[in-house]
């Protein structure tokens, strides 16, 4: 008996770790298949012309520098417009206000926008800014959908960081002579702005694999953009288009692996480029 | 006339009183040691005299404090400008996440000082009083974060003293310190009240008696005695004083 209850927990231990283990690996192992699967058909495809010619005959035959360039000027046009916003409002709701029913709203109100699937955005987007305020399908009305979709996202992960600065740092800015402004933007936000982008560069990724809220308000054109008021089609649509209308499973591949690569890059470029900032700032 | 004068402080978290009518005056340069059992409201006091408190909105003082005659609570105080002549070393280290400099720095940047050589001077004086110079000269530009706890104590006394400020409250500065850096941070002081004015809430009896000119046993939130430090370290007029430092309780 006494023998039992010892063992017991050990047995339970060490299942416990190979059930966590297998779980673990059992998805990276998925993962990675799907990557490798996708670069083994997509990486043959890729080839200078691929990246630098505008799409023919439906995206049959050329490349897909169009889609690449529409891709990149919805997400950054969205980075630009929501970034600012969701970190204000990020900043507003831990340092500016008590727990009260404004907070409260916004809060939900994020927190309820989060949850709702992109087709619905992109539905809104399209009524509201291609239709009623006559934007038509554009980079504009595609990026402020896009803004829209990830500000909850970005005000979450940017609050959380906020609220995970030690109160100390603000004790110690404030007991220094600092100002509430001065201790936010030189206690608090340095600290912080390491989950802040990690929030914004987890919505560089949504953006740049949306499909259907850019489908809806950017539009399906294969043509360059060439302003904010042009439409475009970006990487995801192509892909999607591409693969289910049966155009060009060869490039549907090649699509599919450049937007995986293009993610990666924008994680790697980010990454270093606050790590840069954040080691520069600490030499200052 | 007395650096500070404090009549009949009372202090509140919410309906709980943590301060009761407490009056004290604080001599210019001199240290005063503000001792007692935990508890006691020592923290709370030292934080309402730079009202630090101010960030607690559960907090409430009722009272005067006069710093250099002026009440701090009135209405043209400037909270910015009182919290640089009352400068504050917390009870535990607490460096900000930046390189040494920067640290010991950021009151004067605050200020608005911008040029190197002048804060390069202010952080270098600032540590040469914490004596902390000598060990980290040649490398102000690694993470405060990377040095000892007894270092990342000295550095935030440098801190406080960048500022240059007239008075320096230091909550138990020596805690989870060891004999030597305590040491340190003594020697500093007796060196700094030349220089400023010094509230310390200090690690124990001991070191109160070793450091202080004036000594003020609290107790419970109320001022039980104050007095020179050798009367109350040989001669307590108040038995309960008598009881603390003889050990018989706390
Ligand atoms: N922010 C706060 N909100 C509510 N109550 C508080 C707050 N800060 C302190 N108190 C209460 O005030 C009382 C006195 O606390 P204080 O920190 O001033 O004592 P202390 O003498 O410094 O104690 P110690 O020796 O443990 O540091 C305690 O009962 C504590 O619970
Ligand atoms: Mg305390």
């Amino acid at each position: 008996m006494d023998k039992n209850m010892k063992a017991k927990p050990r047995i339970g231990d060490k299942a416990a770790k190979a059930v966590i283990w297998t779980a673990a690996l059992l998805v990276i192992a998925v993962l990675v298949c799907i990557i490798l699967y996708v670069l083994a058909k997509g990486l043959p495809v890729i080839s200078w012309s691929f990246l630098t010619e505008v799409p023919r005959n439906m995206g049959r035959e050329g490349g897909v520098a169009s889609t690449i360039v529409s891709t990149l000027l919805v997400t950054f046009t969205a980075i630009v417009i929501a970034t600012p916003l969701g970190i204000g409002t990020a900043f507003y709701l831990a340092e500016y206000t008590k727990e009260g029913i404004i907070t409260r709203i916004i809060r939900f109100s994020a927190e309820s926008l989060a949850g709702i699937p992109s087709i619905v955005y992109g539905l809104f987007g399209f009524v509201f800014f291609v239709e009623i305020l006559g934007m038509g399908w554009s980079v504009l009305s595609g990026g402020l959908t896009l803004a829209i979709m990830i500000l909850p996202t970005v005000i979450r992960t940017s609050e959380e960081a906020i609220i995970t600065v030690p109160k100390s740092y603000r004790e110690v800015s404030f007991s220094l002579g600092g100002t509430k402004w001065q201790t936010i933007f030189r206690a608090v936000f340095p600290s912080a702005i390491r989950g802040i982008t990690n929030g914004v560069i987890l919505s560089v990724g949504r953006c740049v694999a949306e499909t259907a809220a850019v489908y809806l308000t950017l539009g399906s054109t294969l043509r360059m953009p060439t302003s904010l008021f042009s439409p475009g089609r970006s990487m995801a649509v192509h892909f999607y288009l591409l693969a289910s209308e049966d155009i060009s499973m060869e490039n549907a591949y090649g699509t599919a692996a450049l937007l995986i690569i293009l993610i990666f890059l924008i994680n790697v470029v980010a990454n270093t480029a606050v790590n840069r900032m954040i080691a520069k700032n600490a030499k200052r | 006339m007395n650096k500070i004068s404090i009549e009949r402080l009372n202090f509140f978290y919410k309906d709980k009183q943590v301060i009761r009518d407490l009056s004290l005056e604080i001599e210019a340069n001199k240290i005063l040691s503000v001792f007692g059992p935990s508890n006691s409201g020592i923290t709370t006091f030292l934080r309402s005299l730079n009202r630090l408190y101010d960030l607690v909105p559960e907090a409430r003082m009722e009272g005067l404090i006069l710093l250099d005659g002026k009440d701090i609570h009135a209405k043209d105080v400037s909270l910015t400008e009182l919290r640089r002549r009352v400068g504050m070393v917390f009870d535990v280290p607490t460096p900000l996440p930046l390189s040494i400099f920067d640290n010991v720095a950021y009151g004067p940047r605050l200020g608005g000082v911008k040029s190197r050589a002048k804060l390069m001077e202010t952080v270098e004086e600032a540590l040469r009083m914490a004596a902390l110079w000598d060990e980290v000269q040649n490398r102000l530009d690694i993470p405060a974060m990377s040095l000892s706890g007894g270092q990342q104590q000295r550095l935030c006394v440098a801190r406080v003293l960048a500022l240059k400020p007239e008075v320096v409250l230091l909550d138990r500065p020596c805690s989870g310190l060891d004999p030597i850096s305590t040491a340190k941070i003594e020697e500093s002081l007796c060196e700094l009240k030349k220089r400023f004015t010094i509230v310390i809430a200090p690690h124990n009896v001991q070191q109160a008696g070793r450091i202080s000119d004036r000594a003020a046993f609290m107790l419970s939130g109320e001022l039980v005695e104050e007095d020179s430090a050798q009367m109350i370290f040989s001669n307590p007029k108040n038995s309960r004083t008598n009881d603390y430092i003889t050990g018989r309780f706390g």
